[in-house]
Formats: C-alpha cells, sequence, structure tokens
C-alpha cells in the first residue's frame, strides 16, 4: 500500500516538469497544485495567471476556478480575457499551460466538446474555454488525463485543441510556430512525445502500476521500450503539497487509506 | 447627465424583447447578472440569441427555463460545481438549442472587433481544428436574424506571403449586453473591481447596456478614482441597484460564490421536474431582490460576505 494518492503523485509529477521563470497558464483542479507545488519546491519564480486576466495572484487559498475572486487577489495586475489570452502566445516568454480533456489521441490532440457530431451528439463537454488558445499560442503544454481506453483513443470525436496534429513536422506545416505538447500525466504515469514523429510514448510508469498495465488502458498503441520507473513522492514533497498547498483538500481528495489509518491513531 | 435608473421589471420591459441577442457579463461563477437573469425568466421572455464566452450559472438558468434558442459560446459550465452545465448539456443533446462553438481567445476578439466597428479579426489561434473545420448552426440559419453569413473563415495572410493561413472571425453586436459591476457613480460611470473578463469589449460593442450594480456612489467620488473606472457615464443605458446582484455566483470585494446554494443547483439541475421545482422555489416567488435575499437568508449572505482585504469570504467551506 503506497502511501501518497494518485493525485498527489499526478500534481507532482507535473510540478517536476515545471522550470523556475516559466509563466504558468493555469486552470484549476490538478493543474493548481502542480503550479503551486512547483513554486514552493524548486521554482519560486514562476509565474502562474488565469485566462481571466490574474496574473500571478499570492494563492493564499486555492481558486477552485478560473473566476474565483482568489485569483485576483495580490496580483502583479488584474486584466482582462483579451490581454490574458494575448499574454499565452508572447514570443519572449516560455508559457506553459496545463490543460484536460475528455479525449485525446497518439499525437496529444484534444477533444473537449462533444461525443457524436452536431448532428447526433452522444455527449457534450463545456466545450474549448481558452484550452484551444493555449494550445494553440503557448509555448508548451501539459496535459492531466484519467487513464481510460475510452479517453485515449485512435480518432477523437471533436479535435477541440491541436497537438502534434498528424506527427512530424504538421504542427508547424498547419501555422503553429511554436508550441505542442510536453507531456501526459495520468494516473497511471507520465507520457512524453517522440522527438521526430510526435507520437506519444510511455516514459514513466507510478510504483503501483507497470508498463502492461499502462498499455491495456490505452486505446492506441502506445510504445512502452523507454518506459521507466518513477521515484516515489519523497517525504518532502507530500508535506509541502498536503499542508502548505491544499491543506483542505479541497482538490487533492481524501488521504491514501494507509494514511487514513495511521492518522487515527 | 441623469442616470436612467430602475427597476430590473421595468429594465427587462423596456429593454429585452423575445429573440434579442444578448451578451451576459461575468465568467462561470463570478459576477453573473443574476437579478435580471431572474426577471427575464419571470418574464417568460423566449428565443434570445446568447453570445458569452465561458457561461456560466446565469446562462444555465436562462437555458433550463427554455427563454434560449441559439448560443454562441467558448465554454458551458459552472466550474467545480458542473463542469459541464447540466441544463446546458441537456438543451445540447435534445437539440432544444442550437449551439456555434468557438474558443474564449476567438469570442473575446468578436467583442473586441464589435466594440472596434471592424468587420473581422484575426488569429491563429484554433486553425486546423474542428472548432474550424465544423459548424453547430444549420446552414439555413447563416445570414439570418443576428446569425452571421459564415462562422469564420481561413484565409492566406493578406500581408505576408510566408504567413500562412490565419482565421478571420465576424464581429460581435448584441442587443443588449447585461453586466453586474460593484459600483456605478451617480451619473452613470462604471466600475468593475478585480477582473474585468470581456464586459467592457462586450458593452462597447452592444447597442444597449444594462448595468445592476452593488452600489450607486455619487459621481464626484468615483471621478476621483478615474484610472479605477471602466465604462464612461454614457455608455451605460439604464442602472438597476442590485445588492448581492450576482449571487449565487462572487462580486470581488462584495462576496464570495455560494458554494452551498450552487451545490443545491448542481442537484436539482440534474433532471427536468427537479429544475421546475428551483425555478418555482427560487426564481418565480421573487419580484424584488429585498424578497430573493430573505429567501437565501441572513445566515448564508454573512458566511460569503467578502473581507474587505482580501475581497473574499477566507475559510468558507466550499466543499
Amino acid at each position: 500500500m503506497e502511501n501518497y494518492t494518485a493525485n498527489e503523485i499526478m500534481a507532482l509529477s507535473a510540478g517536476r516538469l515545471v522550470k523556475n521563470g516559466d509563466i504558468l497558464f493555469a486552470g484549476t483542479g490538478l493543474s493548481m497544485l502542480a503550479a503551486t507545488v512547483a513554486k514552493r519546491i524548486h521554482a519560486p519564480e514562476a509565474v502562474v495567471f488565469f485566462e481571466t486576466g490574474g496574473i500571478d495572484p499570492s494563492l493564499d487559498e486555492l481558486p477552485l476556478a478560473v473566476a474565483d475572486p482568489r485569483v485576483m487577489v495580490g496580483t502583479s495586475i488584474n486584466t482582462s480575457l483579451v490581454d490574458a489570452l494575448s499574454l499565452l502566445g508572447h514570443p519572449k516568454f516560455r508559457t506553459i499551460a496545463f490543460l484536460g480533456a475528455a479525449q485525446i489521441d497518439c499525437y496529444g490532440n484534444l477533444n473537449s466538446t462533444l461525443l457524436g457530431t452536431y448532428e447526433h451528439p452522444r455527449q457534450r463537454f463545456p466545450g474549448s474555454g481558452g484550452a484551444c488558445d493555449a494550445a494553440s499560442m503557448a509555448y508548451g503544454v501539459i496535459i492531466f488525463m484519467q487513464h481510460q481506453r475510452r479517453r485515449f483513443v485512435e480518432k477523437l470525436d471533436y479535435l477541440t485543441s491541436p497537438g502534434w496534429m498528424t506527427g512530424g513536422d504538421s504542427r508547424r506545416q498547419a501555422g503553429f510556430d511554436r508550441g505542442g505538447p510536453i507531456a501526459v500525466v495520468t494516473n497511471l504515469c507520465v507520457m512524453k512525445f517522440d522527438e521526430h514523429t510526435k507520437m506519444m510514448y510511455l516514459d514513466e510508469y507510478y510504483p503501483f502500476t507497470d508498463p502492461g498495465k499502462v498499455a491495456s488502458e490505452t486505446g492506441f498503441d502506445l510504445d512502452i521500450s523507454r518506459a521507466r520507473m518513477a521515484s516515489p513522492p519523497s517525504e518532502s514533497e507530500l508535506a509541502t503539497l498536503r499542508s502548505g498547498v491544499d491543506p483542505q483538500r479541497l482538490i487533492l481528495g481524501p488521504m491514501p487509506t494507509s494514511q487514513a489509518a495511521a492518522d487515527k491513531f | 447627465m441623469a442616470l436612467n435608473r430602475m427597476s430590473a421589471a421595468d429594465a427587462v420591459g423596456k429593454y429585452i424583447k423575445d429573440g434579442d441577442q444578448i451578451a451576459l457579463g461575468g465568467f462561470t461563477v463570478n459576477r453573473n447578472p443574476m437579478l435580471m437573469i431572474r426577471e427575464i425568466i419571470r418574464q417568460k421572455i423566449r428565443d434570445l440569441y446568447l453570445v458569452v464566452h465561458s457561461h456560466g450559472q446565469g446562462m444555465e438558468l436562462l437555458i433550463g427555463a427554455g427563454c434560449v434558442k441559439r448560443v454562441e459560446l467558448a465554454y458551458g459550465g459552472v466550474a467545480r460545481f458542473a463542469p459541464t452545465g447540466h441544463r446546458f448539456k441537456k438543451a445540447f443533446l435534445d437539440k432544444t438549442i442550437e449551439v456555434e462553438d468557438y474558443s474564449n481567445f476567438h469570442m473575446t476578439l468578436r467583442f473586441l472587433a464589435g466594440a472596434m466597428g471592424l468587420p473581422f479579426m484575426a488569429t491563429k489561434s484554433g486553425l486546423n481544428t474542428d472548432i474550424v473545420r465544423r459548424s453547430g448552426f444549420s446552414a439555413a440559419c447563416r445570414g439570418t436574424d443576428r446569425v452571421p453569413e459564415h462562422k469564420l473563415k481561413v484565409i492566406d495572410d493578406p500581408l505576408d506571403p510566408d504567413g500562412g493561413e490565419v482565421i478571420v472571425l465576424p464581429p460581435l453586436k448584441p442587443d443588449v449586453a447585461i453586466l453586474h459591476a460593484q459600483f456605478v457613480g451617480d451619473e452613470g460611470t462604471c466600475r468593475i473591481c478585480g477582473l474585468t473578463f470581456a464586459d467592457i469589449e462586450q458593452a462597447k460593442a452592444a447597442k444597449t447596456v444594462i448595468v445592476t450594480c452593488e452600489e450607486i456612489i455619487p459621481e464626484d467620488i468615483i471621478r476621483q478614482e478615474p484610472d479605477q473606472n471602466s465604462l464612461p457615464h454614457f455608455m451605460v443605458d439604464a442602472v438597476i441597484v442590485a445588492p448581492f446582484g450576482a449571487h449565487p455566483t462572487a462580486c470581488h470585494k462584495f462576496y464570495d460564490y455560494d458554494p452551498v446554494h450552487l451545490n443545491l443547483f448542481k442537484n436539482m439541475a440534474r433532471e427536468d421536474d427537479c429544475f421546475a421545482d428551483y425555478l418555482n422555489e427560487w426564481v418565480y416567488p421573487f419580484d424584488s431582490q429585498e424578497a430573493y435575499l430573505e429567501k437565501v437568508g441572513i445566515r448564508n449572505l454573512l458566511k460569503i460576505k467578502a473581507n474587505s482585504a482580501l475581497g473574499y469570504a477566507p475559510g468558507l467551506d466550499r466543499r
């Protein structure tokens, strides 16, 4: 039994991908935790900003929405959508966007709009919001996904946010002069993209799973030949995340069962 | 210049007609103009054409109450309280509304184009996506009823032969923009505190601007810090005083979002009969903001009251 949860290792794994000085386009949920924990541990000069216009808020309390009043406090500047979304594409800055989606394909293209078609819809999701803009304009994108075959699909029902398009040079050909997904962080593993083909491969699997399980939960052929086991979260990483970032466990959710049991005594 | 101050009921009666194209201010759980939205529902306005970026509790209510025919949007949800709005999802799947999808940047640029009087705005965001390739509105409605002739077009960069393709987006010029602000001066100068989202662009693009506000303050006071102001007095057509007018969404410096109410709404919005109960309990009975706030209750209002230094309610139980 691990002394950490999937949400905890996801937040920390994504946080490890952040560099000091990055300009982080955060959504809510795990991306808030990843950005905040990275700032507290190794990237104190990273800046978190929100599409709604809040630039570098103090984040004394975790926002639950990008329009949460907590993103407007202690900021360097409060602006607007047009200003914040323009910042995504600023060529001077390494802007890194955290995104999630309902479906992903092997090139990291994302669907957050619908299943089926407009004529015959089977399911509806909220839509792009700023995700398409971040995927189009940011320097890089880190994607959070729940690892399930129905989400990792051969073909998206709807391409909301551009990843590596059809692989190789196709993203540049489409007209994007930078950007593209850097990694996909799931509840099982961290995946990256091949330098040339731009296809997803398994980079690190968490200690509680194995490459075979990851491949079986992925709906397309996944290269697992380069896979390594991830190092588990350290005690100090967990302590920062739990007591410094989300003490109410608003996003982290329940403590690991072994830990919860230990806390009773 | 005299302030055109009126009740929400009069503002709906005077300015909002069946079929109007309406831009709603705010963003998901923040500064939704909820008093006006409840009044639109009470007066049974129909066939509205909503143009929004990321909405939101207000859009959920209007769609659920059957006021909406068509929506152009980037995002339909109430953040963590309903990542996809239940009423929006149901209306989309049942095809009782027509939906056209854009991105937040697209919608914001379209409002900006309207505000600037431009025929289009260009961006590279979204090239080669299904936002560009597919359309939710029927071909038949294109060019009628204020629906743009084209959702968008992809053209070659007209200036740089090596510039590749760009997307050009049609402007938005809504009939009415409705927004909720913290302060309006008694001659109409409008001040939004915290983030403005796209409210200012929406107001400048619209034919009629209706502002609900927490407080009306003396014009000479609001003009002492003009750097903080959002809209000049002559752009505001009607003002409605609405304390807690964005409840259950937040209003920076005045109150937080109301997690108890948003959770209650989330549960009642799932099924048609429960949602009808919600309207009967929380919308139809109240002909004034005071009566609505009595229903919300002083204990709940005090829980969400903002700390004056922080602008939100610290320690609020938000589960």
